[in-house]
């Protein structure tokens, strides 16, 4: 208890005082070692925490505010470590964007002040055991990017940080109102009030809700909460608000913020499952198929880098949800493993377009040509992250993917065929897009710049690592989550 | 039906003047009036939150009652209207399409909610179950008032609107929320509330309206 507690203290604090130093220092030079610094203490900090889950199953913290186990202990990790890479990547981008006139130093300070604000949130959301404070964090993980996304003060992203807020704002409002009727159901079945919310006393007595209770608020909550994991149709502003802010942001968005989003909908779905049996895995697995289905149709039609790399996002979410939703312990084990692969190789994605951008002064891929002649580094990372997202192997993804296919096989057979022709149109359309970018002659002019590749080497060495052998820690991880999640071990 | 009670009475009284405040609401086109009507719904909802505490004997709704007058009564409108003056939106009328059939459609939304709640309303054995149904439609005028309007006053009203029928929910369905999660709530509300004033000085700067229709830059179907 001792332990656990000692380790989660400073993973929560020192970021939160990370907000409150950057908010003050954050402007000046040093202020992106700061952000190094104090990222590279959470990273610690979660896998001490980690350690000693490994050791006791799960912790119940502060009295009962906090519950970690294996399914949020490694999202934990995930987030402290992308959220490492990208502050390397981002003190010299930032540095690069002040050298450019795009921020001043004002924005530097906020912009410093809000990553930490935001990881912080995050970690928050994935290690309360409080339902209610769940919700309130993701909803402060909103607020701390939403003036992120229109930093630049361009009217575009001015456009696409209202757009995000009203939405998501809207969005987690139904999250809440399921919130309250889950708290309703609760009450009945749980006779100390400040505890109807909290997720271990509810899931000891899941099977005790009320179903007709139950059904409305999952409803309410995977609406809610489904709006921010970016499902169709509620994902109009996911582009917008990944394109649109500073890159280091994109890759933590797209990288972080949709896992969290998607764990508090698994939690639930933990929670309403003894009692309405298979409707809340049908609901998450249609709509997961349909956000499947369409994002990989738009890739086809982007014309900006980071919009493309937005809706592989939305296409690689809906695949989770869709995993999560089948149930089955081979599925859930591989939506699991996704969701680690998938933000690793994301966040590498945004970093190499982020680079891109800087080199060729646009976001239009039509005017990003050649980037192997002109600068090897960032157009291989481009390139292999592509291709390991498109799932080829023996890239992590590669294996995620088809175990999530054999799971389909053996469960809703049928449903394998609209996956792999999704699969093939997702491929066709990022190669289309990315073989252009990355081959042939450079285009005239272009400056070079001071690419710091290693979140990007790191970043996809560790997804190829996962698509050869996963390791025996991250593997047992992932069968406890399983069984958390699913009842039983995948084999 | 039994006869209700004295209590029972002031609370449908009260939570059909808070629907009554959600559809004058889409009423109004100007922005001084509609804030000060969100302004007397946030009074309205503290009065009856006083109310169900007094006679339930749930002190910390007497809290919560104080965060909904001090936040959505007092403060955000103030807000609201200082950031009217100064922006000069005084005097814009807004001009939504089909105003009567939004009107219609609210009220036909408030009848759904009735069928939505009725699971909730069986099991209830509070006497503010009747009401249930209200705060649902109070959530959902909100929304309706963020896709029929293209002000962003309007919008940002529409957005607290839905606040406040989160909240009222909460209230009837279950009298209140455990004290951390309001406190929690009611700092992310005031939090939207600050960012939104800034916002609205970024839109201006960026587009010289505040006029959501003109933010349609992002656009699939555009080259």
């Amino acid at each position: 208890m001792s332990s656990g507690a000692a380790l989660l203290a400073p993973l929560l604090l020192v970021p939160l005082a990370g907000v409150i130093i950057l908010a003050v220092l954050g402007h000046s030079r040093r202020a992106g070692w700061i952000n190094i610094g104090i990222s590279l203490l959470t990273l610690l900090a979660s896998l001490g925490l980690a350690a000693v889950v490994l050791e006791k199953g799960h912790l119940l913290i502060g009295g009962g505010m906090f519950y970690i186990d294996a399914f949020n202990v490694y999202l934990l990790v995930l987030t402290a470590f992308v959220g490492l890479t990208t502050a390397i990547f981002s003190r010299a981008y930032m540095l690069d964007e002040m050298a450019h006139g795009r921020v001043n130093t004002k924005r530097l300070q906020l912009y410093h002040a809000m990553y930490q604000g935001f990881l912080f949130t995050m970690l928050l959301a994935l290690s309360t055991n409080n339902l209610g404070i769940l919700w309130v964090a993701m909803e402060g993980a909103t607020l701390a990017t939403v003036m992120l996304v229109s930093l630049y003060r361009t009217p575009e992203s001015v456009e696409a940080a209202w757009k995000y807020f009203i939405l998501c704002g809207v969005g987690i409002a139904q999250a809440l109102f399921g919130t309250v009727l889950l708290f309703f159901a609760a009450e009945r079945v749980v006779h100390h009030r400040d505890r109807a919310l909290w997720w271990n006393v509810l899931y000891a007595r899941a099977d005790h809700l009320d179903p007709a209770v139950m059904s409305l608020a999952f409803v309410f909550l995977l609406v809610g909460y489904g709006t921010k994991v970016g499902l169709v149709p509620l994902h109009n502003w996911l582009p917008d608000a990944h394109s649109e802010g500073p890159t280091p942001i994109s890759a933590v968005l797209s990288g972080l913020l949709l896992n969290v989003a998607l764990y508090a909908l698994v939690r639930i779905k933990m929670l309403a499952d003894p009692t309405l049996g298979a409707l809340p895995g049908e609901l998450m697995m249609a709509f997961g198929l349909l956000s499947f289905l369409v994002a990989v149709f738009f890739l086809h039609r982007q014309r900006d880098i980071k919009r493309l790399y937005s809706y592989s996002s939305i296409e690689h979410m809906g695949l989770m949800t869709f995993g999560f939703g089948l149930g089955v312990p081979l599925a859930t084990f591989a939506a699991l493993l996704h969701m680690t692969v998938h933000s690793l190789t994301k966040s590498a994605l945004f970093v190499s377009a982020g680079h891109a951008i800087h080199l060729a002064g646009t976001q239009s891929m039509e005017r990003i040509r050649g980037l192997i002649r002109a600068e090897p580094t960032v157009g291989w990372g481009l390139l292999i992250g592509t291709v390991a997202i498109a799932g080829f192997p023996p890239f992590g993804i590669f294996t995620s993917e088809f175990l999530l296919l054999l799971a389909t096989l053996q469960s809703w057979p049928w449903l394998t065929l609209p996956l792999l022709a999704g699969l093939l149109i997702a491929l066709a359309g990022l190669l289309r897009h990315v073989q252009p970018m990355v081959y042939g002659e450079p285009m005239a002019g272009w400056k070079p710049v001071r690419a710091n590749v290693l979140p990007v080497a790191v970043h996809l060495a560790l997804v190829l690592w996962l698509g050869l052998a996963i390791p025996v820690i991250l593997a047992h991880w992932f069968i406890h989550a399983t069984i958390l999640i699913s009842g039983r071990s995948p084999w | 039906m039994a006869t209700l009670s004295l209590y029972g009475q002031s609370i449908l009284v009260l939570a059909s003047l808070i629907l009554f405040t959600s559809f004058a609401l889409l009423a109004q086109t100007r922005a001084l009036p509609l804030i000060r009507l969100f302004a007397w719904q946030g009074i309205l909802l503290a009065v009856t939150t006083a109310l169900v505490a007094w006679v339930t004997h749930q002190p910390h709704l007497y809290v919560s009652a104080l965060l909904t007058l001090g936040l959505k009564a007092l403060l955000i409108p103030w807000l609201l209207i200082r950031l009217v003056n100064r922006l000069g939106l005084h005097n814009e009328v807004e001009n939504p399409k089909a105003n009567a059939l939004v009107l219609l459609g609210a009220a036909a939304l408030t009848v759904f909610c009735y069928e939505i709640a009725l699971p909730i309303m069986r099991l209830s054995t509070l006497l503010t179950r009747n009401v249930i149904a209200v705060s649902l439609a109070v959530v959902l005028l909100g929304m309706l008032l963020i896709i029929v309007r293209s002000k962003a006053v309007t919008q940002v009203v529409g957005f607290m609107c839905m606040e406040n029928g989160l909240f009222f929910a909460a209230v009837v369905a279950t009298y209140g929320m455990p004290m951390v999660v309001e406190l929690g709530v009611a700092f992310d509300v005031l939090i939207a509330a600050i960012l939104f004033g800034l916002f609205f000085l970024q839109i201006r700067d960026s587009i010289d309206s505040l006029d959501i229709d003109r933010l349609s830059r992002l656009r699939e179907t555009d080259e």
